[in-house]
């Protein structure tokens, strides 16, 4: 029986020839990645299991993200706890405020992650870098620590989904629409235990930052992991960031899939998930008439320039509706500075929209645009959970950069093509 | 090993951003995760809930984040046992790893409702209703997860080997 991409990547870092669907495994780790929220409880459990030292000072990340800069006393003294940590165990590749970056918008960018490899991150949408044909998940705490201390990690090898694009997006159409739908289809847990395989003659027009989006919200089907076949698209992006030698992994012609879904992309209109959960998803013609307070563009799932940029072109010479407040936030420091350079602040300013440093802050209720009872939000983000940005009665609406800015400008939810 | 304690009754989906709202992640002491536990779903679970009690769920429990905040807040606040028809990957792994007692069971999810009192015996996997007079049978976890928890956890695990 052949195997799928994630199957390959697997045995490959099991020492295996091959493994199959279920098989319990111990692989080997290439990167292993926290956070000032998840960080602090690997790091107490890493003391407390007797961990001196980690296994190697080079593949780890502790990214300062979540509730930073500081937003209250606790939070600085879990960034200080990180901070010490990073500097007694010598790790190279601690970010903090100043250059930070929201942490799966810096990795990528930091040539941290490259196809082929094996990379666990105690946080969940870890799952990102899929979109560079690596195996990444997200894990807890503790299997955080354990990665650090011995650079290994237990997986049950999961079975898969296989998609197959074709077509070509069409206007106002992203990534974070094609995911949108694809979780519509199958459900929150319609890939729970399983990986999202993504090939086809459709990858071709998805840029990196598409299938970064993409691969970012597998986590909210339930996945695994996503994972995208690698081509030139990848390898062009990765030429001036990752300098290891990497590997790109092709399913199998005869690997087992539990599920196969055609998707073509010319047919994926915009699409907003709307409350409570990611699977409540509608077309843009069917949302109806949904007044807004507040619009965040930002996140690990669409933070990149690209997404800056489809904001920018949608709201240059607009206003954002009285009553409205745009949140925009670049997901790391090299963005926020390109996407000044770009011009894209003066328009952004000139609209009336805010723009933050990088940070995770609203997409998680944590700090830099909470809502009240009552108020809702369109936004770029990941997740539309009961409380997720706020008071138990707000409400989150997801939605793509174009979607969101097109509605900061409208006062509710509308598709681009309505202020253009 | 058995548990033993009245039920809390959920739904499909429990996230865990409703299970420890982020608002309260800028600590991991585990008695203050554990005073807000569930809170944003049911405001009356921290004040009624009693060591050894039991959360019963149906598909898809501790979806959303990788927090192991989450399981750490249900096994602070005294609950011995959640069991549900399925769980999100990454709370299944963060609950072994941490010693939070999860099963799976269709039945049980199905027949349990809120205000019975049910023992589990990990050992053999059966699950008891004492309110309704029934027995259910649980998935037994496999060899290699039994060591997990039999070693208190991921850590003391590998610190064994």
């Amino acid at each position: 029986m052949g195997m799928t991409m994630t199957q390959k990547i697997l045995a490959a870092h099991a020492g295996l020839d091959s493994v199959s669907k279920g098989q319990l495994i111990k692989a080997k780790l290439d990167m292993v990645l926290g956070n000032d929220i998840t960080s602090p409880v690997a790091i107490n459990e890493f003391h407390k299991a007797g961990f001196t030292q980690v296994f190697d000072q080079n593949k780890i990340s502790l990214v300062m993200d979540h509730f930073t800069p500081n937003k209250d006393i606790k939070a600085a003294t879990q960034c200080k706890q990180c901070r010490t940590f990073a500097d007694d165990m010598g790790i190279v590749n601690f970010y903090d405020v100043g250059d930070m970056g929201v942490e799966h918008g810096l990795l990528p960018e930091k040539g941290l992650v490259g196809p082929g490899e094996l990379v666990i991150g105690a946080d969940s949408h870890t799952c990102t870098y899929g979109a560079l044909g690596a195996f990444s998940t997200g894990v807890g705490s503790t299997d955080m620590a354990a990665g650090m201390a011995t650079g290994e990690c237990w997986f049950k090898v999961p079975g898969a989904i296989k998609f197959n694009l074709t077509g070509k997006l069409g206007k106002h159409v992203s990534g974070k629409d094609v995911i949108l739908h694809i979780i519509g289809l199958i459900g929150v847990d319609g890939a729970l235990y399983k990986s999202m395989e993504f090939s086809g003659e459709g990858l071709s027009c998805l840029s990196i930052d598409d299938r970064l989006c993409m691969a970012n919200m597998a986590i909210e089907a339930g996945a695994k992991n996503g994972i995208f076949e690698v081509d030139e698209v990848v390898m062009d992006y990765i030429k001036d960031k990752v300098f290891r030698e990497v590997k790109s992994y092709k399913a199998d012609a005869d690997a087992e899939y539990d599920q196969t879904y055609d998707i073509n992309l010319s047919e994926i209109k915009p699409t907003v998930a709307f409350p409570h959960l990611p699977e409540n998803t509608r077309t843009i013609d069917n949302v109806g008439d949904v007044e807004i307070q507040q619009v965040v563009i930002g996140s690990c799932t669409n933070g990149r320039l690209s997404d800056m940029r489809i904001a920018a072109e949608i709201l240059k010479g607009k206003k954002v509706k009285k009553g409205v407040r745009a949140i925009i936030i670049p997901a790391t420091q090299k963005i926020y500075k390109e996407a000044m350079l770009n011009g894209y602040f003066e328009i952004f300013l000139d609209a009336g929209c805010v723009i933050s440093t990088p940070t995770c802050g609203p997409c998680l209720g944590g700090h830099m645009g909470i809502l009240a009872a009552g108020e809702r939000a369109v936004a770029t983000t990941n997740r539309n959970f009961v409380g997720r940005m706020g008071h138990p009665e707000s409400e989150v609406y997801l939605a793509s950069p174009a979607v969101a800015a097109a509605s900061a400008i409208a006062g509710k939810i509308v598709s681009p093509e309505e202020v253009l | 090993m058995k548990a033993c304690g009245k039920v809390f009754k959920y739904q499909d989906n429990v996230d865990t951003d409703v299970i420890i709202p982020a608002r309260y992640l800028n600590t991991s002491d585990h008695g203050e995760l554990a005073a807000h536990c569930m809170e944003d779903i049911d405001k009356d679970f921290v004040s009624r809930v009693e060591p050894g009690d039991i959360i019963v769920a149906r598909y898809n429990f501790g979806c959303g984040s990788s927090r192991e905040h989450a399981p750490i807040a249900i096994k602070a606040s005294g609950v011995s046992c959640v069991i549900a028809k399925t769980f999100a990957r990454i709370f299944y792994r963060n609950a072994i790893n941490i010693g939070l007692a999860i099963l799976e069971c269709e039945e049980a999810s199905d027949k349990i409702d809120a205000g019975d009192k049910v023992e589990v015996d990990f050992d053999t996997g059966v699950i008891t209703n004492h309110t309704k007079n029934e027995t259910y049978q649980a998935e037994p976890f496999p060899e290699f997860i039994k060591e997990i928890i039999n070693a208190n956890g991921l850590l003391n695990s590998i610190k064994n080997r």
